[in-house]
């Protein structure tokens, strides 16, 4: 009988090398500096803290991008996903959002959730190209399956890109329509909608290295807004 | 005619609700009933303003719909749909009311529910209120009309894109002290114009207008408390007189302007509120201006009298208009920052005004604003409704 740590390893799968995703730091309109950087596994369990807070908030679909997320990320920390990779948005180190997808194959990559925990400054926009850069430049992929559970994911990515239908081809996400990046798209739409600057220095970095979370009270507040009117 | 005074102001807290459409009204008509505290006097006379509800709500007579929700019958009640300024317009009606002695006491309330639809059904809405046959039929909307007045008044009068952006980084940091702002949350000059990113950042909605040119897609709720001298004698707290109203219009389609440049209806309804009230505009201490996008605080500052033609950026560059400035606009932080439920937004205009003259503005206060000014201006400048409110002491 195997012993447990071999039956563990069978259940994982095998995985491809993933060139690091390398950090870089964007102005934000707030003249805030974010800094994406690619997250480690022993760093998931902060990540599903901030994330756990936004399963029940309806607005702008954010309970199911945040159930999915949240398993995609157990899944990733737990060796569950073939080639699946992390990215955050740090604020002062603060979590401002988080984006995920996996390599497919070498020539193809798959997106799966961006979640935008500081909005009103388009960081979900900058976190999601930075997505596509790293399949695209870093990974040196041809194209990236994408699809939207939300209007506004919509409107960020298929139209302002834009992406072309693939509906043919099933994306993991379920029975969305998957659309696709090719590289050539992303390469036209660059100039507009991916930004950063490399390297990170040195003082910036050094912030980034540990992921604060904010208060779970700014978090939903910041996601859902003010639930009623103020009297 | 007899002399009319707020008494009472209060609003919702602007932004993307869950309310209910009648449920912001009330809640903003009880906040300036409150702030009034008439006691037992009775409401005479509501009057609502609103754009779209019957298109986005499916509600009509909103007039009758808010007495019964106040409980305020058998008093007299209408609704007044005058475009984005609706508000303004429905605060003359009140005027209008107790100047002629039909009423003592009128509660305007203007509300819009807007964030209810999606944005190209919101865009729609907002633009169908430009001239049919020459402009709506062509697919024009209010940023496109925006963006063209833009192109044009920038050409002529040498402003540039960083004299915008300096207006939408003052009006986001007055939004951050007025916390019933919709946006809370300032920008930089580096983060909206001249940072690499600020091409992600501050994307192109109609050159040369950007994101961060265009006020937001608002839900909310304003209300004032209008009385009579006779009423207002028995009230305490400081008395705010409206001094002047001033109304014009203009041509529908913006390209049969002799000079679309020209605010006509601005200027021609600014004159008649300071003709009406006794004051020029030199004399104002504090000013709201209907900043839809960032170019029409500055055109509409020059047309209001407040500087000359082509002379308004400067001062903008000089922080002139700044809060702690020589005349602040749009210490609420305007619609830029504070959003723009666009029946709603006429009214907002003045409770913000009536809060300074009273010295309730709290962190955005303007250091002992006697006089204060509004521009409401509807369409896209035919219709334009001005205000000057003034500070008596009893």
């Amino acid at each position: 009988m195997a012993n447990i740590s071999e039956l563990e390893a069978s259940l994982r799968p095998p995985a491809m090398d993933m060139p690091p995703y390398p950090p870089k730091v964007i102005t934000l309109a707030s003249g805030e500096e974010m800094v994406v950087r690619e997250v480690e596994r022993d760093e998931v369990p902060i990540l599903l803290e901030a994330i756990y807070a936004l399963l029940w908030v309806e607005r702008d679909f954010y309970d199911i991008v945040a159930a999915r997320l949240f398993g995609e990320l157990l899944a990733y920390k737990r060796y569950r996903v073939k080639d699946e990779y992390v990215l955050v948005g740090l604020i002062d180190g603060v979590l401002a959002g988080m984006v995920n997808g996996r390599l497919v194959d070498g020539k193809t990559g798959m997106s799966y959730h961006t979640l935008t925990i500081r909005r009103g400054l388009r960081v979900g926009s900058h976190l999601f190209a930075a997505k596509m850069e790293y399949h695209i430049e870093h990974c040196g992929q041809e194209e990236v399956l994408i699809v939207a559970e939300s209007p506004i994911g919509f409107r960020r990515w298929m139209i302002e890109y834009p992406l072309e239908k693939r509906f043919e081809v099933q994306h993991e996400l379920g029975g969305v329509p998957s659309w696709v990046l090719p590289s050539q798209t992303y390469y036209n739409a660059k100039p507009r909608l991916v930004a950063g600057r490399r390297p990170v220095p040195d003082e910036l970095m050094h912030g980034a290295e540990t992921i604060v979370l904010p208060a779970e009270e700014i978090v939903v507040r910041q996601v859902a807004g003010e639930k009623e009117g103020k009297e | 005619m007899k002399p009319v005074y707020v008494a009472g102001a209060g609003m919702t807290k602007f932004g993307r609700s869950e309310w209910s459409l009648m449920k912001l009204a009330s809640v903003a008509s009880l906040a300036a009933l409150h702030h009034a505290d008439l006691g037992e006097i009775p409401v005479d006379s509501v009057v609502v303003a609103n754009m779209g509800a019957a298109r986005v709500n499916k509600q009509t007579a909103l007039g009758s719909a808010l007495v019964d929700q106040l409980a305020l019958y058998p008093a007299m009640a209408e609704a007044v749909e005058n475009g984005p300024a609706s508000g303004a317009s429905a605060f003359k009606v009140g005027c209008q009311a107790i100047a002629s002695g039909m009423a003592d006491v009128v509660l305007v309330t203007g509300v819009e529910r807007m964030r209810v639809v999606n944005g190209l059904e919101g865009t729609d809405f907002v633009a169908s209120l430009s001239q049919p046959d020459v402009e709506y039929i062509y697919g024009v909307t209010l940023p496109s009309l925006a963006g063209m007045f833009a192109r044009l008044f920038m050409d002529r009068f040498g402003v540039e894109r960083k004299h915008l952006a300096m207006i939408a980084i003052k009006n986001h940091e007055n939004g951050t002290k007025n916390p019933y702002a919709h946006i809370q949350q300032t920008v930089t000059m580096e983060g909206i114009l001249t940072a690499p990113e600020a091409v992600v950042n501050n994307p192109p909605i109609a050159e040369p207008l950007h994101l961060f040119d265009c006020c937001p897609v608002s839900d909310g709720a304003a209300s004032v408390v209008l009385v009579s001298g006779e009423v207002a004698a028995r009230l305490g707290g400081p008395r705010v007189r409206v001094a002047g109203i001033g109304q014009a219009t203009d041509t529908h389609a913006v390209h049969e302007r002799e000079d679309p440049t020209d605010l006509k209806a601005v200027r021609i309804a600014s004159e008649k509120a300071f003709s009406m009230a006794g004051v020029k505009p030199d004399g104002v201490d504090v000013v709201e201006l209907h900043d839809a996008f960032t170019i029409l605080e500055i055109a509409e500052s020059e047309a209001s009298g407040f500087f000359e033609r082509g002379e308004a950026h400067g001062a903008v560059e000089r922080g002139e208009t700044r809060l702690e400035g020589r005349l602040p606009i749009n210490p609420s932080g305007g619609l830029k920052a504070k959003g723009h439920p666009v029946g709603a937004t006429g009214v907002a205009q003045l409770v913000e005004l009536v809060w300074q003259l009273r010295g309730e503005a709290e962190a955005r206060q303007v250091r002992d604003a006697k006089v204060a000014y509004a521009c409401n201006f509807g369409g896209f400048g035919n219709n334009v409704v001005a205000t000057v409110l003034r500070r008596e002491e009893k």
